[in-house]
């Protein structure tokens, strides 16, 4: 450990390698954290499914470009794809156990996750899968530090789908029913709101987000059936560190999450890059008590 | 009826009893004119594609010795056949499959699973109660330290696997004039048992020649990324870069190497053609080496299926939809022939003349020699490495068989 932080000093250029990794990846966490925060914060569903949503989409971009389509054409159609799923799945599932407590939601999504892990499993077969891009690869600073053209890429996308979702959260009928629901179930029925429609809308939406989120992680890293639940922790502790409905601070605990793993990978070696998430997320949860508990101290 | 019914349990208890006692009648493993082997191997779960290549190497195996006459004891000629589970990848399942073969379906006779987790669940079964195991899919060195008797081995074990790659590093360093101990080794392993025992390997290779580690990082279980260790790499500049982690780590490493343009003299790796890194990679993956436990063009015979290459021929006849024939069918088929060899040798079906036999076992097949040591793992047939170049497999060592000399520094491709 020492010696890796001694690396990071002697030759410091390493940091922009990692800013670099960190960041770019970062902002593909933050995408699909943000489908959590809003399913989260409008249904209070805390969906495990999540990162098994995120995988899903990875395998439609994989499938239409083994039979030729660019993952980056991918994209739109497992947005359009996944909506779908997110909608049959509402009304399969989630619709009853949105009023339930936590637990039934939490062991409902986790039976999903389940599911879709085993179905990519059949259809699929348990065998990693990437899809290739097959754009350039840049080399900057005599060779020491390299970005892929994807990544940049991917992070552009990233930010073009996170601006489309806000602007829509703002201006149209449909956000602004979304956020009335959010705020109070009970009242915007009152006023006339489906709610049921809205939730299903919500819970479409954030499989769409998953889904685009996939697509570009499967132009990134790897992606196998089993590998969505380390998606789901990361999303969790996003909006964990973040709290519900705080764009900005879903983008900067995503981008932070992203380079703390290339810190933590780095520093402590790859064994403990995971970990390094789960341990942030207990430390999350520590400060906010301590800070919950002072605050409520203060109103005393 | 009823009655009847009520007296199964009886009836089981009664024959587990017997078959413990072992005086289980002889033909309860031959029915009529058919020897019936055992095995619960991976049709679903995630070692099934390579539980389907496995049995598909039984199954062709199979096929053949009875085309060619079956297997003859005592002057008369047997099939035969096997009797599948499917342990849905899942070791514990594998456990309870392998006391049903043997209890509950009388079979004497074992064919191992797919996997080194899953045949570690079974060989205390085949221990237990003393039913020989031949299995074509477990490497770990674990296997073969618990002082097992009835557990037979045909391919290399995992240490095996990357050691050679050292010792060709060192080959080349001495051909260069420098001190095979002046190399700098990076290394990057999963946490899993065989990866570990790779590593373990690739130590004691490194160790001998006094060669130096300069970076040992394991990877967990689901990480899909290693760029933090491959920066790490980057400013270490070492001679040799090893890696292992099933499928998913050779994807993983190739994917970013090729995206990080890591600049190492000598790359190797595991599961090269699993993670089909030439088809996903191109010429990225020029120059990496890969450890097989077999290939087709190397020069093994013998009498069942003739040359490895006839083997090759045969098997994409026999099954569509393969480019490659997968080693995990080729060793699947071996040890098919293995017990071929040692019925016939034994020239009886009781277990103890049989496993007797097997440990004598001494044979030369299209897979390579096959000579049990004590522990039971297969000490005549080495590691074979390839390197990837111009997207070809060529077989580089061991130079008897090597069809082209290691290219060697490894070039990066778009540099």
């Amino acid at each position: 450990m020492v010696n890796n932080i001694a690396l990071l000093t002697d030759v410091p250029i390493l940091n922009v390698q990692l800013l670099l990794d960190g960041l770019l990846i970062g902002a593909i966490f933050a995408l699909a954290a943000y489908g959590l925060a809003l399913v989260w914060g409008v249904m209070n569903v805390k969906n495990l499914a999540q990162g098994d949503l995120v995988i899903m989409g990875g395998y439609i971009a994989w499938y239409l470009s083994e039979l030729g389509v660019h993952p980056i054409f991918g994209l739109p159609i497992a947005i359009v794809l996944m909506f779908a799923f997110g909608w049959v799945v509402y009304f399969l599932i989630i619709r009853y156990v949105i009023e339930r407590d936590l637990f039934t939601s939490l062991l409902a999504t986790f039976g999903l996750a389940l599911v879709i892990q085993q179905l990519l499993n059949l259809a699929f077969g348990p065998e990693v899968q990437i899809t290739e891009s097959g754009f350039a690869i840049r080399s900057m600073f005599e060779g020491m530090v390299t970005m892929a053209d994807i990544k940049f890429i991917a992070l552009c996308l990233a930010a073009v789908l996170a601006t489309i979702i806000v602007t829509f959260m703002k201006y149209s009928r449909m956000g602004q029913a979304i956020r009335a629901t959010a705020q109070d179930p009970r009242a915007a029925k009152v006023m006339g709101i489906d709610t049921g429609r809205v939730y299903a809308f919500t819970f479409a939406l954030n499989s769409a987000i998953c889904g685009a989120a996939g697509v570009l992680i499967s132009m990134i890293w790897i992606i196998q059936p089993f590998f969505g639940m380390s998606h789901s922790i990361r999303s969790f502790v996003i909006v964990t560190a973040a709290g519900l409905g705080n764009l900005p601070g879903v983008i900067i605990a995503g981008l932070g999450l992203g380079v703390a793993e290339q810190y933590a990978g780095f520093v402590l070696g790859a064994e403990l890059q995971q970990f390094s998430v789960v341990a942030l997320l207990v430390a999350v949860l520590v400060v906010r008590q301590i800070v919950q508990g002072r605050r409520r101290q203060a109103v005393q | 009826m009823t009655k009847w019914l009520r007296n199964i349990p009886a009836l089981a208890v009664a024959m587990a009893g017997a078959g413990i006692i072992g005086a289980a009648p002889a033909d309860a493993k031959v029915e009529g004119d058919t020897i019936i082997l055992g095995s619960a191997i991976s049709f679903t779960g995630k070692y099934s594609t390579n539980g389907i290549h496995a049995s598909n190497g039984y199954d062709l195996a199979v096929k053949r010795i009875n085309e060619m006459g079956g297997v003859k004891v005592g002057g008369k000629s047997y099939k035969l056949k096997i009797k599948y589970y499917d342990d849905e990848s899942t070791p514990l399942r594998t456990a309870q499959l392998g006391e049903r073969l043997i209890k509950q379906d009388g079979i004497k006779f074992l064919l191992g699973p797919y996997s080194s987790a899953t045949t570690t669940a079974m060989a205390p079964i085949t221990e237990k109660y003393k039913i020989p195991m031949v299995e074509a899919e477990g490497a770990a060195r674990s296997l073969f330290t618990k002082g097992y008797k009835y557990l037979f081995a045909v391919l290399s074990t995992s240490e095996q696997y990357l050691a050679p790659v050292i010792d060709v590093a060192a080959e080349i360093a001495k051909k260069a004039g420098k001190k095979p101990s002046s190399l700098r080794i990076a290394m990057v392993f999963e946490n899993d048992p065989f990866s570990q025992d790779v590593r373990a390997g690739v130590i004691d290779a490194v160790k001998k020649h006094g060669m130096k580690i300069v970076l040992d990082d394991k990877m967990p279980r689901d990480l899909a990324d290693i760029s933090a260790t491959l920066t790490k790499v980057r400013a270490l500049k070492p001679d040799v870069l090893v890696a292992s982690g099933h499928s998913k780590g050779a994807a993983t490493a190739a994917r970013q190497i090729k995206e990080m343009k890591i600049d190492v003299p000598m790359i190797a790796m595991t599961h090269c053609e699993a993670a089909k890194i030439i088809k996903k990679f191109g010429s990225s993956a020029d120059g990496f080496l890969c450890p097989t436990q077999w290939g087709e063009t190397l020069a093994y015979k013998g009498d069942t299926f003739g040359s490895a290459m006839d083997y090759d021929t045969l098997f994409k006849k026999t099954y569509s939809g393969y480019k490659n024939v997968p080693y995990q069918a080729a060793q699947a088929s071996a040890a098919v022939m293995v017990w071929k060899d040692a019925f016939e040798r034994a020239n009886s079906f009781d277990t103890e003349k049989v496993r007797q036999a097997l440990s004598e076992t001494d044979m030369k097949t299209f897979y390579g020699s096959i000579k049990f040591s004590k522990a039971g793992n297969n000490i005549a047939k080495p590691m074979v490495l390839r390197q990837i170049q111009k997207g070809k497999f060529k077989i580089v060592a061991p130079l008897k068989w090597a069809s082209a000399p290691v290219e060697h520094p490894r070039k990066v491709p778009g540099m």
